[in-house]
């Protein structure tokens, strides 16, 4: 392709630019959606605001006195800058030190997963869906089974759904402290960063044991779990839960009750409860502006209406709630896991349904049948009758839901993952308005945006 | 199956599209003056493209606060029944949003037909701001634009890209990848 051929091409596609521009270029309704301005205003401010120009709409904002043009900057963040969690890239304009509009731009991570779960199997698309949210990958792996077997109508036996839940719990912990590592690191606490990585690597330690892999397990599969709980699971997960808590006491002493770490997070990224439900964020943002809502207690799915815990929220919708949240999540975790130890019950760790299940390979030796059923599963899959479902569950980050058709093939007809954390990137320009730039990094970390899942 | 969705259910979850189609007879169920058709145990509104806004509105003043998802189907190969209650007309495209209700506890989905010809669907951006992601995205992989919407540009795909993915007659694989060529003519 020559270069004339290539610009001739741009422009016959091009669909616009996706940066943020100086606010002459930019129209009335992008210039108040980057100020954050659009939930702030009443419904009837906001249309008849919306007609007019960008300088109309900055006067009538009030309370808002935003500089001359002259006065600010435009600047770009990321997609290599070492606190934006991976490739996320933010164009922020500045007057001095203060931010004022934000504008997250994404995609460099894409890969187009969902598209490729369309031409995977049942039976495969968990190594799939594993890879989006890559340091909570059982969640994602979780929610596409539940999906597939919603559309296959299929009970799973109540012992691979007490393996499902300790499994995600410990992965929740182990996705918790990812972030006390990384929300450490981003602001100043290299120490921090340290010790949150050197406990995460116990909890992987314990995940090996039980899928065979650190990350990407392909663990949790349509129908049930790959395999049963290895011998010695209880003195594996007891051990792990006896390290866990004194080291969490040692994060408290170092962080929590810290008066530079306070000072830093404290009063920094504030969002309303209102603003976080009109932007559809869910998990610890939502949580932080003190309203409890968490789809294990509120929406129930496996037996979490067989365990006690509580739902930790925040008071003001702050970084310090949403670090302060995450924190004591990871202890509500450890005392589910408590309870799953004692409650495991006896059982098949996956569903005995020959159409959906492989054979044990000893059956494949003595009949026939076996033999068939192993072979059509794994060269054709399993057929999942037609319809569509949507399912979610609480990641660490918020609801992940999966929203699946079927045309009664053995491949989907449509995946689509909704990520929590593409949605929740949408509050960055409204905690990040009238903050200093510094804060803009513990906005983000308190976001705790996974690109993997964002991108997909 | 202790699903989320399982025990949430009103009616009778068991009653599929099929028995449905096959009746005939039986009036359909309407909310806000959409059809109501239930998938897999789970409740779906069929407004049309021009109801979409006041029925979402509607449902918002009703307690659906948060639209949770917005993405869309390209039902152009899909060979089985769709799942339409009586009067839908089946379009290629289905644009899907979901919101979800703290004081039911439950979730609603909405299923709107989008024309080939014609593929526009009002934005719900003034109703749920965060809808602005997800609409991007449903225009980029699908070529589906939102009136209304305040800067509907691709937000995944790089901004030359041509073609929209997520549509069946994209083939993976069948087309040379293209990137931007450096230097870049902007």
């Amino acid at each position: 392709m020559t270069a004339t051929e290539h610009r001739e091409l741009v422009e016959r596609t091009s669909e616009g630019a996706q940066e943020m521009f100086p606010r002459h270029q930019e129209g009335g309704v992008e210039v108040l959606r980057e100020l954050g301005a659009v939930l702030r205003l009443s419904e009837a401010d906001a249309a008849e605001l919306s007609t007019s120009d960008a300088e109309h709409a900055d006067n009538q904002d009030p309370g808002d006195q935003d500089p001359a043009e002259d006065d600010t900057t435009i600047i770009n963040m990321g997609p290599q800058h070492p606190s934006t969690h991976g490739v996320l890239r933010l164009m922020l304009e500045l007057s001095g030190e203060q931010v004022l509009r934000t504008k997250p731009i994404m995609g460099y991570l894409h890969t187009g997963m969902e598209k490729t779960g369309e031409t995977l199997t049942f039976l495969q698309g968990p190594t799939n869906t594993t890879r989006m949210d890559y340091a909570s990958p059982l969640f994602s792996e979780l929610v596409f089974s539940l999906a597939t077997e919603a559309l296959l109508g299929v009970e799973v036996p109540p012992r691979a759904q007490w393996i499902r839940m300790l499994a995600t719990e410990v992965n929740r912990v182990s996705s918790h402290l990812l972030f006390m590592a990384t929300n450490g690191m981003d602001l100043g606490a290299v120490s921090m960063m340290l010790y949150g990585w050197r406990e995460r690597e116990e909890t992987l330690r314990f995940l090996e044991r039980l899928t065979g892999l650190r990350m990407n397990h392909n663990y949790i599969r349509p129908g049930g779990v790959a395999c049963d709980l290895h011998d010695g699971w209880e003195d594996d997960l007891a051990h792990l839960l006896a390290v866990i808590p004194p080291r969490l006491e040692e994060y408290d002493t170092l962080l929590t009750a810290q008066p530079i770490w306070r000072e830093r997070l404290q009063g920094v990224g504030v969002i309303t409860t209102e603003e976080a439900l009109a932007l559809g964020a869910t998990g610890p943002i939502l949580r932080s502006t003190g309203y409890a809502w968490d789809l294990r207690r509120a929406m129930p799915y496996l037996h979490y209406d067989d365990v006690d815990f509580d739902v930790v929220v925040g008071s003001y919708g702050d970084c310090f709630d949403r670090y302060a949240i995450r924190m004591a999540e990871i202890r509500e975790s450890i005392r589910i896991l408590h309870q799953i130890i004692d409650k495991m019950p006896k059982g098949d760790y996956r569903v005995q349904d020959k159409k959906v299940t492989p054979p044990p390979r000893a059956r494949i030796d003595e009949s026939m049948e076996a033999l068939i059923h192993h072979f059509k599963i794994f060269t054709e899959g399993f057929k999942v009758p037609e319809g569509e479902v949507y399912v979610a569950v609480e990641s660490p980050r918020g609801e992940l839901g999966c929203y699946l058709v079927s045309d009664g093939s053995s491949k989907p007809y449509r995946l689509h993952i909704r990520g929590p954390s593409f949605v929740n990137l949408q509050t960055l320009p409204h905690m990040m308005r009238g903050g200093l730039i510094a804060d803009a990094v513990a906005v983000i970390s308190s976001v705790d945006p996974i690109m993997g899942e964002v991108d997909r | 199956m202790a699903g989320p969705e399982a025990e949430q259910t009103v009616g009778d979850p068991a009653t599929p599209d099929r028995a449905e189609s096959d009746a005939g007879t039986v009036e359909p169920e309407v909310l806000h003056g959409a059809p109501v058709a239930w998938s897999t145990g789970q409740r779906v509104l069929h407004p049309t493209r021009e109801q979409l806004v006041d029925v979402v509105r509607a449902l918002r003043d009703d307690g659906w606060v948060t639209a949770l998802d917005v993405t869309a189907v390209d039902y152009l190969t899909y060979g089985a029944p769709r799942g339409l209650p009586g009067g839908v007309e089946p379009e290629r495209f289905e644009v899907v949003v979901t919101l979800i209700s703290h004081v039911e506890r439950r979730r609603l989905r909405l299923r709107v037909q989008v024309p080939e010809h014609d593929p526009v669907v009002p934005s719900l951006f003034e109703l749920h701001p965060g809808t602005e992601a997800m609409e991007r995205e449903v225009f980029d992989m699908f070529g589906i634009a939102f009136d209304g919407h305040p800067d509907l540009t691709r937000i995944l795909m790089p901004e030359d890209w041509q073609g929209h993915p997520l549509r069946k007659d994209f083939a993976p694989g069948r087309i040379p990848v293209q990137f931007k060529a450096a230097p870049a003519a902007r």
